[in-house]
């Protein structure tokens, strides 16, 4: 595949050690392909915003190599910044500033003016519905428009990458699900290739083609959301009785049917893991039906990115999380 | 040049903010006014003494109160990069491939605007208030002038200290602590053959001494213009090590990031 050959983004072996000795990354490497969401997952101080920081030039790695739109970061910093946008953790926009002049400044920094620049931002303020308070300034806005309008200025000079930085944090959750909207349709459109790091899990399960889990420095695990997923032998089933049964005769029954793992009875329920849940469900109701036991309910259950981290990490996220109280974003 | 269309930018955005808060403007320029009113009438008597040549006490303070004003405009500006710093508007600038050195040019030079109607306002409260000089129409220029060269190179430097410390209290310290003595150091209120000897040497060194004797020089009714031009071109070499030492910083910071 053509895309296999040219990634858009790739990281190979990248190590930084901060002064003051803390290891943010110990060989990170990943690639994106051209025109899909990749989201690098971990919890605070995994080294995402580090992997971002020398992915945009702002920084520079102590050893590996990275390339972005075909551009050796190290070498051609330049180049890569008038090919990419980014939303960096912090929001830069100038709040002193409307909306309309923030976009209109970093236009100017790409080169871009005139009635160029002025159709772009009309366009962008359309896009993210900021028309209204395009005059006003900007410390006015809300959280949720703040984050829109920084998004809106990493995108005037149409970046063949864009990079967000933990884009939905500190929002509320209204706010959150309209971020991921416009993310979500940003994706699909122009080509455009997005990296995407969150400590949210459900954001890069919504969001994402591709998801890294990143944990101390290093990728862990590498996969679409549902193969990461699939890769943890399945989903849990779980059937429940209207009566206690006899557990020889739900086991017996259970085992017949095909890709069944785990099997646990209760006196009025069972448990199991199957490789697809949905699939399996029909499959164990017939032979508990041909066996004469009759089922009430049956409840499916996916696993989450948080059972993957756990799988692969062997710790849970929340857990990670805690451990980390000093956010590598604030360094 | 991309520089320089970056800096005119970087410009016209702190212009416009400065433009948004009109009673920042005016607010800055209360302490000034008061020197020139207070202490005009303070002072009033002491051109009598021997051997300070002046025909009027605010001829003499008008230039050190358009120098001072200037002295602190440049000395407090690094707290506005700590404002930037802390909003992640610097980072997000390095994001894109602005010109560097029009970060902090941009900032000098609207200072420079600022300062510059700051003085013209001062300079016409200082007629106002009965300031004549020899030759004001190449004077006052000159002054004006030698004002902006010293605050760009105080602007810069507070920049470059903001940049290294990153803390606003520290710049609050640091400004408090120099700026004020840098006044008294200098031939602002006093005749500079009236202050006492170890003042004097302290004053030759001090830049503020360089602009405002280069303004009164040059508002003579006889400038000596080799005077005018050694101080013109003392500050001149300082602002320029000034700007120096801000790039030195900027590029610190950038390797901190």
């Amino acid at each position: 595949m053509d895309t296999q050959a040219s990634p858009a983004i790739r990281a190979a072996g990248l190590k930084k050690t901060y002064a003051g000795g803390v290891k943010a990354l110990d060989g990170l490497s990943f690639a994106v392909a051209p025109g899909t969401v990749y989201a690098l997952l971990g919890p605070n101080g995994a080294g995402k915003s580090t992997t971002v920081k020398i992915l945009t030039t702002l920084t520079k790695a102590d050893a590996g190599e990275a390339v972005v739109a075909g551009l050796d970061v190290a070498r051609r910093a330049a180049d890569v910044r008038r090919v990419i946008g980014c939303v960096a953790q912090k929001s830069g926009v100038d709040a002193n500033a409307t909306g309309r002049e923030n976009l209109r400044l970093q236009g100017r920094f790409y080169g871009m003016r005139g009635a160029a620049l002025e159709q772009r931002i009309d366009e962008l303020l359309a896009r993210f519905r900021l028309a209204e308070s395009a005059d006003k300034i900007s410390r006015t806005f809300s959280g949720g428009m703040q984050r829109k309008l920084d998004i809106a200025m990493g995108l005037i000079h149409r970046p063949a990458v864009l990079f967000l930085d933990e884009p939905t944090t500190g929002l509320d959750p209204e706010a959150r699900s309209s971020l991921w909207n416009e993310i979500s349709s940003l994706a699909g459109q122009h080509g455009i290739t997005i990296l995407l790091t969150t400590h949210y899990l459900e954001e890069a399960d919504k969001l994402a083609d591709r998801v890294g889990i990143v944990d101390r420095g290093r990728l862990v695990a590498e996969g679409t959301p549902e193969g990461l997923k699939s890769e943890l032998q399945g989903d849990a089933v779980q059937v429940e009785f209207s009566e206690p049964q006899n557990e020889a005769s739900v086991r017996a029954a259970l085992e017949r049917v095909a890709g069944i793992r785990e099997i646990v009875v209760e006196t009025q329920a069972v448990h199991a893991r199957a490789q697809h849940g949905a699939s399996a469900a029909p499959a164990i109701l017939s032979a508990l039906d041909q066996a004469g036991l009759r089922a009430m309910a049956v409840r499916i259950a996916r696993p989450s990115l948080d059972d993957v981290y756990l799988h692969y990490t062997g710790r849970s996220f929340q857990e990670a999380d805690a451990q980390q109280p000093l956010s590598e974003g604030k360094r | 040049m991309k520089l320089i269309r970056d800096s005119v930018y970087m410009t016209q955005r702190h212009l416009m903010a400065l433009w948004r808060q009109p009673f920042w403007v005016v607010f800055m320029l209360v302490q000034p006014v008061i020197w020139l009113a207070l202490y005009g009438q303070l002072f009033r008597r002491v051109v009598e003494l021997p051997g300070f040549h002046a025909t009027s006490y605010v001829s003499f303070l008008m230039p050190g109160v358009v120098v001072t004003n200037a002295l602190f405009g440049g000395g407090w500006q690094g707290m506005g990069i700590i404002a930037d710093l802390e909003r992640g508007i610097i980072d997000r600038f390095l994001l894109t491939p602005v010109s560097r050195p029009a970060i902090i040019a941009g900032r000098i030079l609207s200072l420079c605007v600022g300062g510059g109607v700051q003085s013209l306002i001062l300079i016409g409260l200082g007629f106002l208030m009965g300031a004549r000089y020899g030759s004001p129409w190449i004077g006052l220029p000159l002054l004006v002038a030698a004002s902006m060269l010293m605050m760009a190179a105080f602007g810069a430097l507070s920049n470059a200290m903001a940049l290294v410390v990153r803390k606003e209290e520290s710049v609050i310290g640091a400004s408090n602590m120099l700026l004020l003595p840098m006044t008294f150091l200098s031939p602002i209120y006093m005749a500079k053959a009236l202050m006492p000897e170890w003042m004097q040497k302290a004053a030759m060194a001090n830049p503020v001494t360089w602009a405002v004797e280069s303004g009164r020089e040059a508002l003579d009714a006889a400038p000596d213009w080799g005077r005018v031009t050694v101080r013109l071109a003392t500050l001149a070499a300082f602002t320029v090590m000034s700007m120096w030492v801000a790039t030195r910083a900027f590029r610190a910071y950038q390797r901190s990031v």
